[in-house]
């Protein structure tokens, strides 16, 4: 799958679902990088009882939520987005081994998750990989690690076999070392050392920074303008990833002020030409 | 001149003299998707002056091996068969400019 849009989100939580249908609402062609409505935080919330007009538990409000996006006119990708980035008139965004372009960009990933492993960041492309559709085939016939859960990090599993690499699977918990000379080559997995060739970390999202190389944070949370703008041309953010209060209203009300300016920054391109 | 592609033949006498940049990459790979254009645009700006080269991984994992490619795409920058930078994952234009120093 590939395709071009006007506007592409990354993210299915409330931010970027309330981004998604202001931007139809808008008459742009919208595409939606989303994870199972179940992976949101919202959705293990026992009850929301501050967002106007509506009240249930947060399984039910996401479930809601994501049925209006299935019924819309926006593409959903299922998947795990790997890297944005400008590519001078448009924004690119690769997902598993697709690639999708976009005039605006919105990144709606929700709360910023933090390395999970000691070794991870200083590691990472070598001997450390977050895409195991990439890197998998370099290596073929050698033992891997996966750490990480989900139906994504599941099918990444399977793939890793059929291509006949020996995989060691771990969850996501427990307490993580890597360790290595100029690459890694040991797991070290609640005091257990495990060998390998390759370590993949396969979180359902990826910070802000490894996501889109240059954005401007701070501690993890994207910088934005309150019109949702970031440092970056053509990409915007929305929702709990651009920080504190994580609130349902919060979210929702930035997805439509994110979406509502790159509807204007896509006009202003189209006037330009 | 377009984006040149690299094979076991070629590979060392096309890099051994000037400023190269070469892309690790496979087809299997969707950031080195994303990469491709980045480099189309790249030589149409400065392939002048830098040759632009892709090598697939795929076809040549000898020489993958031999530069530590580990991971892909690997963007690596030769001046005069000798390597001068090296960066894993998808960069911008301007990224590869500043690796060619």
């Amino acid at each position: 799958m590939s395709g071009k849009f006007d506007i592409l989100i990354v993210g299915g939580g409330p931010a970027g679902i309330s981004a998604a249908l202001t931007a139809l609402n808008r008459g742009k062609s919208v595409g939606v990088i989303a994870n199972p409505p179940s992976s949101s935080k919202l959705y293990l919330a026992e009850e929301v009882t501050n967002y106007p007009g509506i009240s249930g538990s947060g399984s039910e409000i996401m479930e809601a939520m994501h049925r209006q996006l299935v019924d819309s006119a926006a593409t959903i990708i299922e998947g795990r987005a790997l890297s944005v980035m400008p590519l001078g008139s448009t924004v690119g965004a690769a997902v598993g081994n697709d690639f999708f372009e976009a005039s605006a960009v919105i990144v709606a990933t929700g709360i910023s998750r933090r390395p999970i492993c000691a070794g991870e960041s200083s590691f990472l492309g070598r001997g450390v990989s977050y895409c195991a559709t990439c890197d998998g085939m370099l290596y073929r016939g050698k033992t891997v690690a996966v750490i990480g859960e989900g139906a994504e990090a599941e099918s990444d599993i399977r793939f890793l076999r059929d291509i006949g690499c020996e995989v060691l699977t771990f969850s996501g918990k427990g307490k993580f070392d890597i360790r290595g000379d100029t690459r890694a080559d040991t797991l070290i997995v609640n005091g257990k050392e495990y060998k390998t060739d390759c370590i993949f970390i396969l979180k359902e999202t990826l910070s802000a920074e490894s996501l889109v190389p240059g954005i401007e944070t701070e501690r993890g949370i994207i910088k934005t303008t309150r019109a949702g703008e970031t440092n970056i041309k053509g990409v915007f953010a929305a929702g709990d990833c651009t920080g504190a209060p994580y609130q349902l209203a919060k979210a929702a009300g930035e997805g439509n002020v994110a979406a509502l300016t790159a509807c204007e920054y896509i006009n202003s391109l189209t006037k330009e030409k | 001149m377009s984006v040149m592609h690299l094979t076991k033949d070629n590979f060392d006498s096309v890099t051994s003299s000037g400023l190269v940049i070469v892309d690790f990459w496979a087809e299997w790979c969707g950031p080195c998707r994303m990469q491709g254009p980045i480099l189309d645009q790249l030589e149409e700006e400065i392939g002048s002056k830098v040759k632009v080269c892709k090598l697939n991984v795929d076809d040549h994992p000898d020489i993958a091996q031999r530069f530590g490619v580990f991971s892909i795409p690997t963007l690596i920058a030769f001046r005069d068969g000798k390597q001068i930078s090296k960066a894993v994952g998808v960069q911008s234009k301007e990224q590869l400019i500043a690796m060619l120093g």
